[in-house]
């Protein structure tokens, strides 16, 4: 039993972190590409075109990715949680029908015609394929992220003598606290990822002295789209989501924090620090005294709750892995407010092309925005633990019953051996691309 | 409120065969019949801006049952594990084969996606097929093992076969020879399908021979429907009796009858999309007739020791369902929108598309 929930566990963490490390690529450039088209449209300069081009074919390869790796996740419901799935289907499966009949039908459609149609529609309605694009990759995070909020934090459901979930409020689906700030948190956090890959590539080609003019235009794009999206992912969207943990998730929010025991008169901020399980306190720590009641209740005093509070079978199963997920996302996100800063006032003092430390280290923080964005989703999953609907549905409770632990290891391996096989492929093609780079002339 | 969502599943999956169907279909004549760089490059050119759209049907299909029938998802999915997970599998190979292979121009390269491409492509084609074969066969519901079910009455899990291949044992397999024979007519009559749809979409040189297979394979395809409705009282002794109480149910087999026999005028049509007009009406009445066939049964138990599931019990409760039919409607006239706009704007022949040209 308890090998089998360990595969099931497994696949599903594999598939999803393989699977998201391409629509929060996407889901970022397409509003991107979008802005490319619409210079281009404004004012006529083909560069501007060109990049949208460029760009558009590393999001087709992304995309395709994502498609290919966000099937098996749909199925995974059904094949490795199927008590979960039986339990809850009536809710969970709402939203998760709407993403495909909203958003894939929207995707899928009119990515053909963004793709291929660029001369069989003309400009305008090019363009406008474009943005419906953007629409559906958006409109499926918003799905997801609605669904993965009841998960967090169930509302408008009744639970019956069968323990089946029903649901008895549809608005409040949308209207779910969690939701928002989660939606936007993560929505900024895709914008992040992109804009840092757009200027990654723009200081590849800097620094390679080819390409200079869309090297120029993708630096600059990317570090202004990377400043401002750098600061929504922190204010207002991730102080909010952190403000919701603490609220309805006390307990994760202390083992997210290293809050082991609840301190008088205010909390410090764990800046360094490992997690020693079996003596209840951190390694050679390193803390700011009352930083974190403020930020949590603007108090510098206020009471933050610490582990010793809460009864121990709903501890996140996982503690030392919930607090490295949340402390590197959050290292990562202030690294890249600071250099995204720096950048932009280089940019501003007209140096930035010439700046060669920050090009490099523009270049060098390529797989980072991921490292990130991947953390985060840990930070949220692992902290849902022991849960899989929280405070109602343990994880233990939600696996399918029949299928045993030899055949989901047999599925998980193959699962390895495919994605490592896609993943040296994607590596392959997208450095195609980009080494060929963006073309000048209209016909490519 | 069950039966509406039960028409609009089957609805779905129907839409789903015909048109993913031609894309195996182009799959399988791509590894058998496409000799020439220029047979090739037609034939992906024919679906190359479609597939992706059309596979959708099977994501929201999944997402429609989940969503009304999540006893039945839960029950099926995790029971048939094993070949829903292959057919993941080979769906990410055959999007790789299609999608990857005019990225670098190296006949190797080419090769091996072609390869891809097609193999998986009539894999998928023989896998969906065996899986209709388990559907109307039914499994050990409850995995019941000497009188005694070992798990809950809607839980079951299949291994890929077992060492008798017959469907008449207690402990079956996915694979046996009913459903295998199922998966035959599913390959022969997507084959059908795609050339169907090649002779459609495109001036192809191709389209003179492909029109000679249908034909042929037609008539394969007649033999087999006959020797699958010959054997059918193995599975289910009494496989007429729901066309017999509900007279209606006769127009299934009917359109399926019309779909088959009217193909073999292949060589006479004079508009190319009447083929694949013909191949659709067989894919959606031999669907719909065998679902028909164990109407209101969605997947029927072997043994007498656990009910059947049907529609009723495994449908989420009524609240959910109703306000489903909200969202569902306004979504569906969308992607009719969305379709019509697509299949207007690649309209007729695709030779030029120059699908996968980097």
């Amino acid at each position: 039993m308890e090998d089998m929930l360990f595969y099931d566990r497994m696949q599903f963490a594999f598939t999803i972190t393989f699977h998201y490390l391409f629509p929060q690529l996407t889901m970022g450039l397409s509003l991107m590409i979008v802005y490319f088209k619409w210079k281009f449209l404004r004012c006529k300069i083909e560069k501007y075109n060109n990049a949208a081009k460029f760009w558009m074919k590393i999001f087709a390869l992304n995309f395709a990715m994502g498609v290919v790796t966000g099937i098996p996740m749909e199925f995974q419901f059904g094949t490795n949680w199927a008590k979960f799935s039986e339990l809850t289907g009536g809710i969970i499966g709402q939203t998760l029908a709407m993403e495909g009949m909203f958003s894939f039908f929207l995707e899928s459609s009119f990515l053909g015609l963004f793709l291929f149609g660029e001369k069989l529609l003309g400009h305008k309605l090019h363009f406008v394929t474009g943005f419906l694009v953007f629409l559906g990759s958006w409109a499926s995070g918003y799905l997801i992220i609605a669904t993965h909020s009841w998960m967090q934090y169930p509302v408008g459901y009744e639970v019956l003598e069968n323990g089946k979930f029903i649901l008895n409020n549809f608005g409040a689906l949308f209207s779910n606290p969690w939701l928002l700030p989660s939606y936007l948190h993560n929505q900024a956090a895709s914008l992040v990822t992109s804009s840092f890959v757009v200027a990654a590539i723009g200081a590849f080609y800097l620094l390679n002295n080819k390409h200079h003019e869309f090297g120029k235009l993708f630096v600059k794009t990317g570090v202004i789209f990377g400043l401002i999206s750098s600061l929504l992912v922190a204010f207002p969207t991730g102080d909010l989501a952190a403000k919701n943990v603490a609220e309805h998730q006390p307990v994760t929010f202390a083992a997210m924090e290293g809050i082991f025991e609840t301190e008088e008169g205010g909390s410090e901020i764990v800046l360094i620090g490992q997690p020693n399980i079996l003596e209840k306190k951190l390694d050679n720590k390193i803390a700011v005294p009352n930083i974190l009641s403020f930020l949590t209740y603007q108090d510098w005093s206020a009471e933050v709750k610490g582990l010793n509070e809460f009864d121990q079978e709903n501890y996140p199963t996982n503690i030392p892995g919930l607090y490295y997920s949340y402390h590197i996302m959050v290292g990562l996100g202030t690294i890249f407010i600071g250099l995204m800063l720096l950048a932009v006032v280089q940019l501003i003092r007209k140096k930035l092309y010439k700046t060669k430390w920050i090009l490099w280290s523009l270049m060098f923080m390529l797989p980072f925005p991921y490292i990130a964005n991947t953390t985060g989703w840990y930070t949220a999953e692992l902290g849902r633990q022991p849960w899989l609907v929280y405070n109602l549905l343990r994880t233990t409770e939600g696996a399918s019953p029949t299928v045993s632990s030899g055949n989901t290891l047999f599925t998980l391996l193959g699962f390895i051996g495919l994605y490592l096989l896609l993943g040296m492929l994607f590596l392959l093609l997208a450095g195609k691309i980009i080494n060929k780079g963006p073309q000048l002339n209209q016909e490519h | 409120m069950e039966l509406f969502w039960y028409i609009v599943l089957m609805t779905m999956l129907a839409i789903y065969v015909i048109l993913d169907g031609y894309d195996f279909g182009a799959g399988i004549i791509h590894l058998f019949f496409a000799k020439e760089e220029k047979d090739k490059k037609a034939i992906t050119n024919a679906i190359g801006p479609f597939w992706d759209a059309n596979e959708v049907w099977l994501i929201a299909a999944g997402g429609v049952l989940f969503f009304a029938f999540p006893t039945l998802y839960a029950s099926s999915f995790s029971g048939f594990y094993l070949p829903l997970i292959m057919i993941l599998w080979l769906l990410i190979f055959r999007a790789t084969g299609l999608e990857l292979r005019g990225q670098i121009h190296n006949n190797m390269w080419e090769s091996i996606w072609d390869k891809a491409f097609g193999i998986s492509s009539f894999l998928l084609a023989l896998f969906f097929g065996i899986a209709l074969g388990n559907v109307v066969r039914g499994v050990n519901l409850g995995n019941v093992i000497n009188g005694e079910s070992t798990h809950e009455a809607h839980y079951f899990f299949l291994p890929l076969w077992n060492p008798t291949f017959s469907p008449q044992t207690e402990q079956l397999g996915i694979i046996d020879w009913f459903t295998l024979l199922l998966g035959i007519i599913g390959v022969v009559a997507l084959t059908i399908h795609g050339a169907n749809w090649i002779i459609f979409k495109t001036s192809s040189k191709l389209n003179e021979k492909l029109k000679k297979v249908v034909f042929n394979l037609n008539i394969v395809l007649v033999v087999l429907v006959i020797i699958s409705l010959l054997v059918w009282h193995v599975i289910e002794p009494k496989p007429f009796h729901n066309f017999i109480n509900n007279p209606w149910f006769i127009i299934f087999p009917i359109i399926c009858f019309t779909g088959l026999f009217g193909l073999f005028n292949v060589k006479r049509f004079k508009k190319h999309g009447k083929g694949f007009l013909f191949s659709s009406l067989f894919l959606f009445g031999g669907l719909t007739s065998t679902v028909a066939s164990i109407f209101p049964k969605v997947l029927p138990s072997t043994n007498n020791i656990n009910p059947d599931l049907t529609l009723y019990n495994v449908a989420a409760d009524s609240y959910g369902l109703s306000v489903g039919v909200y969202w569902f409607v306004i979504a569906a006239i969308l992607v009719v929108v969305y379709f019509t706009i697509q299949y207007r704007v690649f309209k007729g022949k695709m030779d030029n598309v120059g699908y996968g040209e980097h």
